[in-house]
């Protein structure tokens, strides 16, 4: 059985990258995910979006990568946003206590003006 | 807890691969949904036992393997409290560890990796590792349910004598 999950999407909006991640991102899943993500990091994009919209769940598999992810924007001096939290996903995010430590924003209209 | 420590009314055999997790998810989300949970209740519930259970493929296992996961899953009266409760009890046969040993790493360490101890501690009343006969450990998690409050409408309940045609898109 293969969970359903991923990047649906990879758009770009002037300097920003914006990545639509779906379905269920577990330790199944977030192996395949890092590699995807760390190739859109390679290119050292100013701005990525990580639209959570259409996560159905999440673990702390998941959390490590976008931690890992958010540590290499850091290193480059890029920036790394989450926006859409959704309510099935949102609880990993408080109580890991990292809901303070990602940038997230409710749109990407409000992620890319934040730049 | 009785001689048999996965004595209760659901049981589960999987294999220690990632595939399988997404199906223990989707039973546990069946039972905690008869339970007095609220729907970001029942969310963090299922996240609590998959990271148990991802927990036990990584470092009990070292890895996906072939070998077995038990989970036993009910909805009982917690012995001795007596209170109604959500119990799951999950066997694994890879390496016995000092219970005393298992702690979640400290939250202002941010760094990728450690949070499954944290999480599963967060979200269940109680979270008890034991050693068992054989190696690979034994782990309980108890989440209390109060069914004294009305049933939170988490979603939408339909049962087939009242199925109507608009509840088949």
């Amino acid at each position: 059985m293969t969970t359903p999950y991923g990047i649906g999407n990879i758009r770009y909006n002037g300097n920003a990258v914006i990545v639509d991640l779906a379905g269920e991102i577990d330790m199944n899943s977030s192996t395949h995910l890092r590699e995807q993500l760390l190739e859109i990091l390679h290119k050292k994009p100013r701005l990525t979006i990580i639209n959570l919209e259409q996560v159905t769940f999440m673990d702390s598999s998941g959390l490590a990568v976008l931690i890992e992810m958010m540590q290499i924007t850091n290193r480059q001096a890029t920036q790394l946003k989450i926006v859409a939290l959704n309510e099935r996903i949102r609880s990993i995010f408080e109580i890991s206590r990292l809901d303070s430590i990602f940038s997230i924003y409710d749109t990407e209209e409000e992620a890319i003006k934040s730049l | 807890m009785n001689n048999d420590p996965l004595k209760l009314p659901i049981y589960i055999r999987i294999s220690a691969h990632p595939d399988n997790l997404a199906v223990v998810r989707g039973a546990v989300r069946a039972l905690a949904s008869q339970a007095n949970l609220s729907s970001h209740d029942i969310d963090k519930i299922i996240l609590a036992i998959s990271e148990a259970l991802t927990n036990i493929i990584r470092h009990s296992y070292n890895g996906p393997c072939d070998d077995p996961i038990e989970i036993a899953m009910g909805q009982t009266i917690h012995q001795p409290s007596g209170r109604p409760a959500l119990q799951w009890v999950i066997r694994d046969y890879g390496k016995t560890v000092d219970p005393a040993t298992i702690k979640g790493r400290d939250l202002e360490d941010i760094r990728p990796g450690g949070l499954g101890i944290h999480i599963m501690q967060a979200v269940m009343d109680i979270v008890e590792f034991q050693k068992p006969d054989h190696p690979g450990m034994i782990l309980l998690m108890v989440k209390f349910i109060d069914t004294s409050s009305p049933e939170t409408p988490s979603a939408e309940t339909v049962h087939p004598t009242t199925m109507k045609e608009g509840h088949l898109k």
